[in-house]
């Protein structure tokens, strides 16, 4: 047995990557600047909207706040200023600040992330492995099959359906919002009551996912099974079973943690559709409210915030990966 | 003849997907090229009394919509504005990431770091927020929608592209058009991009697959064309009706799995005819 070394991440490459991360969302931020000064008229009107922004008075704090009276390289200086220090401005439609906004609606969405992901890992690993097991089979192909239909099927969709079925015909589950304002649980029953507007979008959102990762874990895991450590496991008779779900199982989801990883990072952005559905009062519902209101402003931060997400998440994934893959390359 | 009728037969059985996959596109693309005929008239224009279940109304054989709208009507039109906006949209991208991604890979160093930096970048920020903020930006038509998909679209074309043209300059083929001393834009659109056409339609048609179910989402938001009937929309506007009329969003969404089936289908059809050794490893 060779000595276990005490570090397995060299320091130099965890520099590099969280350079690499300040150099992303500094160029996340220069996408942003560019994108509003694409905007019709001048920045001031964009974000202030078409609607009800006759006010001069607003207007002129709007241009001294995003200093439109100085070079766009000024400008881009305290955009990114403003941005390093969390100051989003304020979101005269909401009438609040616009880090309040955001962080009064990262929890449901945080929670609806990961319930969903979990669901979706769950049924992709027990889904996965049969199609891997049952190869070219009828249960691989039945699975196959639903992969492709699931992948060819809009979410939003499929979460009308779930609504049509399950709240409209059946009852059993509301068909919006976070939980029962009127009945005003504590404790457990409120936790109940979240559980239960929680399930719909929940399962909607791991639809999504479900198709990706079963292809996912049945890829790795046929390529797993024809290794030689597999064949070691069969000669000493130990059962199919056991050799898939604990031998296998662990090196077939390896390239699953990447995509996990990769929605973890989108998911602030990717439940526009869910969470527009089903009331769900998270990020993405902010962003459909901010589209409604035309609040340009409020639009942008939830962009950039979103994509910082993303940067940290990938920051994290490429980390932990070193950790539990030690045979990956460090470049 | 018959012989070759049988041969044909086979082929098609021995590639289904790919088969099935191009039965069911064309059925859409001929309801595309059909709809002025069939429905020559306006699909936002009034055609019967509001709400009639499919098969109930002569005429109109999937029913109206809460204004008395044709839902047949809808689809058909529907099945243009989809394809039109899916095969547009990615033909932008297509423009831009074919030549980012030959560039980079072709010459690599400097220009690939620069080039897959920027690549990367637009694929950090999350792809259907940043078509929503396009079109909140250059107002709500179908040429914004157009836009913002090409815009998310391109980086994965740029991907694919320079890891394909990668593999392919190194081979010998290219390396003597190299030595014999050919252009460099000859070499890379004359000699690698035609080796490099069938990973690229392959990509093509899973990306307007993504394109139109995108391009649906942002009308079901409300934020496509509000002068284009779209499925997306149809199934926006049904939504108020989810409790007792729910064939208005249910058709609608079924012409969509068949359109997104239909291009994933060609596009792993034709990916497994081209690469016969990877049929038993990919589903």
């Amino acid at each position: 047995m060779t000595p276990r070394r005490h570090s397995r991440v060299p320091l130099t490459y965890i520099l590099r990557r969280l350079f690499y991360a300040v150099l992303t969302v500094f160029g996340i931020a220069i996408i942003n600047f560019l994108l509003l000064q694409l905007a019709p008229g001048d920045a001031a009107e964009a974000l202030a909207g078409d609607a009800g922004t006759a006010d001069p008075v607003y207007m002129e704090n709007l241009r001294r706040q995003f200093g439109l009276d100085r070079s766009v390289l000024e400008q881009l200086g305290s955009f990114l200023w403003r941005l390093a220090t969390l100051d989003l401005g304020y979101s005269f439609r909401f009438n609040r600040p616009i880090v309040d906004l955001i962080m009064d609606r990262l929890p449901a969405t945080l929670l609806l992330m990961s319930v969903s992901i979990l669901m979706a890992v769950i049924g992709a690993i027990f889904l996965g492995v049969i199609a891997a097991r049952y190869a070219n089979k009828l249960p691989d192909r039945l699975i196959s099959v639903g992969a492709l239909l699931l992948y060819a099927t809009p979410p939003f969709w499929i979460g009308l359906m779930l609504i049509v079925v399950f709240s409209v015909k059946l009852g059993w589950t509301p068909t919006g919002g976070m939980y029962d304002i009127i009945a005003g649980n504590t404790g457990m029953a409120h936790a109940l009551d979240v559980a239960r507007h929680l399930a719909l979008p929940a399962a909607t959102q791991a639809f999504f996912y479900l198709a990706i990762y079963t292809r996912l874990v049945r890829a790795g895991m046929l390529e797993v099974l024809n290794l030689d450590y597999i064949r070691v496991a069969r000669a000493k008779g130990i059962s199919e079973r056991r050799i898939a779900y604990s031998h296998a199982l662990r090196n077939a989801v390896l390239p699953l943690l990447t995509v996990v990883g990769a929605n973890v990072g989108t998911f602030l952005g990717g439940a526009v559709l869910t969470e527009t559905v089903f009331s769900w009062p998270g990020i993405g519902r902010l962003m459909f409210d901010a589209m409604f209101q035309r609040d340009l402003n409020l639009l942008l931060s939830i962009l950039v915030l979103s994509s910082v997400f993303v940067v940290i998440t990938n920051l994290v994934v490429d980390l932990l990966y070193t950790v539990i893959n030690p045979t990956v390359e460090l470049k | 003849m018959m012989g070759r009728v049988a041969t044909f037969l086979r082929l098609a059985a021995r590639h289904w997907t790919l088969s099935l996959g191009v039965v069911l596109l064309t059925l859409v693309l001929l309801a595309a090229l059909l709809a002025p005929v069939l429905y020559p008239a306006d699909p936002f224009e009034m055609v019967g009394p509001a709400l009639q279940w499919p098969g109930t109304l002569p005429g109109s054989p999937l029913g109206t919509d809460s204004l008395g709208r044709d839902i047949a009507a809808g689809i058909f039109h529907g099945a243009r504005i989809s394809l039109m906006v899916g095969f547009v949209s990615v033909g932008c991208a297509l423009v831009v990431g074919v030549l980012v991604g030959a560039f980079a890979g072709y010459y690599g160093g400097r220009i690939d770091n620069l080039l897959m930096r920027i690549t990367e970048l637009f694929q950090t920020i999350p792809q259907f927020m940043l078509a929503i903020v396009i079109i909140a930006i250059l107002g709500p038509s179908i040429k914004a929608v157009i836009v913002s998909l090409g815009i998310v679209s391109w980086p994965t074309v740029a991907r694919l592209v320079r890891s394909e043209f990668m593999v392919l300059r190194e081979r010998a083929f290219v390396q003597s058009c190299i030595v014999i001393g050919m252009s460099d834009l000859r070499v890379i659109f004359g000699q690698i991009l035609p080796n490099a056409l069938s990973s690229i339609t392959v990509m093509s048609s899973v990306l307007i697959a993504t394109a139109i179910l995108m391009e649906s989402a942002l009308s079901f938001l409300g934020f496509g064309d509000p002068n284009v009937m779209t499925w997306g929309t149809m199934i926006g506007m049904g939504r108020s009706q989810l409790r007792d009329a729910w064939y208005i969003i249910a058709i609608p969404g079924v012409a969509l799995i068949i359109t997104a089936l239909a291009l994933n289908l060609v596009g792993e059809g034709i990916n497994d005819a081209m690469n016969p050794r990877l049929r038993k490893r990919k589903i």
